[in-house]
């Protein structure tokens, strides 16, 4: 048990320091700078909407296909992090397979691209 | 050669759907909305292609470490698939031209769901089978809801997706739980265990049981049925005809091949489920048609009770029993298609109307459309010597030689019930007062698909050997 706790000690330094960290950076900012709060400075994000919201408040559709548009992405990523390290094992296979995972991401991104998913306005 | 891509040429005409797909799918994109009368007409081709890809040459084997299986069986029924979505794709043109809906997206999204089909045909392990599922599915709700300025088509399209969320997520425990008893997902690995003398395990019979309740969502079988009629009603009827075609044909292959490959050691098991689910589904299909207005919806109960003869087949378990199967669903799509070929020409003063009423006195302003409409019901009625008539025939045949007496004489009953309805519309086109006259059909695509399948029934009506030959062919693939 006592080993198997002193596994996990990286991680309750690395807390620790964290916490100090930002209790510092929050703390020193608060002590020193000047204050001048407005309500664009205390709102979570400058643009989007309010976080904290009745889950039935309407809003703009747009975000929605951001988010989605960013998660096939993110998904991206994490699969081609394991598949990096595992290159040298997986050989040849491994390497096409990527490729023909990413050509066909390739082909929904020139579509979202050609439609117009990714400009704002 | 690479590990695990030995016989990946198995694949060939997947693969190949798949790069067709893919290239359409940038071409019409780059070329915008004036491409989607050349990207319609690319994509059934492409599929028409692939189909003739699965016999020239033929191939049989696994492939992919034993995720994929090709035989005769899964090459007949993925035949049907394609060219249930080709002539489905082809038909849509007008309607979808008419309701402004009319994208480039749509006939590649019904390749891409096709595509999936092929995968859940072609399944040889659980993982497979559910990942060919849900691109199908996923697909299909999309088409579902086309038309997305039209309140009904977008409840539709809801509809089905939340129901059928519900179905994968019974079908992915199912698989979870007979994963955990048998030790694999490959379908050899099930079968070994259970033929080990394992089979009388409870866990994997609750598994089996999720596994059938989430197939028979798909196929529409009873209790599994009520998303139909308001998905029917609501959908684009392009994609109704698609969805009374295509899917069903390929979840059906589906249970096919998972009750009589892997759960075959369970088959005392799976036979009371499947009969059960059978005789309500033909008997819902009969009695709650009677009293349909909308043609669509009526369509939609025709379906349920054909599932259910279809599922008598199969809970025969015979060769003669799968044999019958295809034969149906053959004969089924093409009377269906021409159904929906003949709706969709339904049109007065340009609107489309799709109430039974508005046939009333059809024979009398379009004698060749209701004649073909005559084709087609008699045929689902099963009016000897009709095509249906013989469809119905092996099906009860099989079920009386797999000693099924009684459910095979309750089908016998709801088919004379149903014939009611199938009448009905017969009587409205040829003996009631004509409403104002349906539009004469402009010489289009849908004219020529009702015209072929009308032929079509009168060949395998007069000379159903050939198709039954082929039949027989696919269903010894299955028991080699």
């Amino acid at each position: 048990m006592e080993a198997l706790l002193r596994e996990y000690l990286p991680i309750l330094i690395f807390l620790g320091l964290a916490f100090g960290l930002v209790c510092a950076m929050l703390g020193g900012s608060y002590l020193i700078a000047r204050q001048n709060p407005n309500s664009e400075k205390l709102s979570p994000f400058e643009c989007g909407f309010a976080p904290f919201d009745d889950a039935r408040g309407q809003f703009d559709v747009r975000f929605y296909l951001v988010a989605i548009l960013f998660i096939i992405f993110d998904l991206e990523v994490a699969f081609l992090f394991p598949w990096a390290v595992a290159l040298g094992d997986i050989g040849l296979f491994g390497f096409w397979s990527m490729m023909l995972f990413l050509g066909v991401l390739t082909v929904g991104f020139i579509y979202e691209w050609r439609k117009g998913a990714l400009e704002w306005e | 050669m690479i590990v695990g891509l030995e016989n990946w040429a198995l694949a060939r005409p997947e693969l190949f759907l798949a790069a067709a797909t893919a290239l359409l799918l940038i071409y019409g994109v780059v070329r915008g909305e004036i491409a989607t009368a050349f990207v319609s007409v690319a994509t059934a081709v492409a599929l028409l292609v692939t189909a003739a890809l699965l016999f020239l040459p033929y191939r049989e084997g696994t492939a992919f470490a034993s995720l994929f299986i090709a035989d005769r069986l899964t090459a007949t029924m993925k035949a049907l698939v394609l060219v249930g979505s080709a002539v489905a794709i082809l038909m849509s043109r007008a309607y979808f031209e008419q309701a402004k809906a009319w994208r480039f997206e749509y006939p590649l999204v019904v390749a891409l769901a096709t595509l999936g089909m092929m995968l859940m045909i072609s399944a040889n392990d659980l993982m497979a089978l559910y990942v060919g599922l849900e691109l199908q599915s996923l697909a299909l709700y999309v088409i579902a809801a086309f038309q997305r300025d039209s309140v009904r088509s977008t409840e539709a399209g809801v509809k089905y997706f939340v129901l059928g969320s519900v179905a994968s997520g019974m079908l992915l425990f199912g698989s979870s739980l007979i994963y955990g008893f048998c030790g694999g997902t490959a379908f050899v690995q099930i079968s070994g265990a259970l033929a080990d003398g394992r089979s009388a395990e409870i866990g994997v019979i609750i598994g089996l049981v999720f596994v059938v309740a989430g197939l028979a969502f798909k196929v529409s079988a009873v209790p599994f049925h009520m998303w139909t009629p308001d998905v029917y009603e609501g959908a684009p009827t392009p994609v109704t005809a698609l969805f009374a075609v295509a899917p069903k044909i390929a979840a059906m292959s589906l249970l096919v091949s998972v009750l009589m490959g892997p759960f075959k050691p369970l088959f005392a098991q799976w036979q009371q489920i499947i009969v059960v689910a059978s005789v309500f589904s033909m008997a819902l299909g009969a009695f709650a048609a009677l009293r349909q207005q909308n043609i669509k919806r009526l369509m939609a109960y025709s379906s349920i009770g054909n599932v259910g003869y279809v599922l008598l087949g199969v809970a025969s378990g015979t060769e003669k029993g799968i044999q019958a199967v295809v034969f149906y669903l053959a004969i089924y799509m093409v009377m269906t298609l021409g159904v929906f070929a003949t709706i969709l020409m339904m049109k007065r003063r340009n609107i489309m109307v799709e109430e039974v009423s508005d046939l009333a006195g059809l024979a009398r302003s379009q004698p060749m459309m209701a004649f073909g409409m005559l084709i087609f019901m008699f045929s689902l009625a099963g009016i000897p010597p009709l095509a249906g008539f013989w469809g119905k025939l092996y099906i009860f045949m099989a079920a009386v030689e797999a000693k099924l007496f009684v459910p095979a004489g309750l089908g016998v009953l709801a088919s004379v019930v149903a014939s009611y309805y199938y009448l009905r519309i017969v009587k409205v086109m040829y003996f009631d007062e004509p409403a104002e006259a349906i539009d004469r059909p402009s010489f289009g695509v849908n004219r020529v698909v009702a015209l072929v399948a009308a032929f079509l029934i009168a060949i395998f009506s007069l000379v159903p050997q050939p198709l039954s030959l082929i039949a027989e062919a696919a269903a010894k693939g299955l028991f080699q």
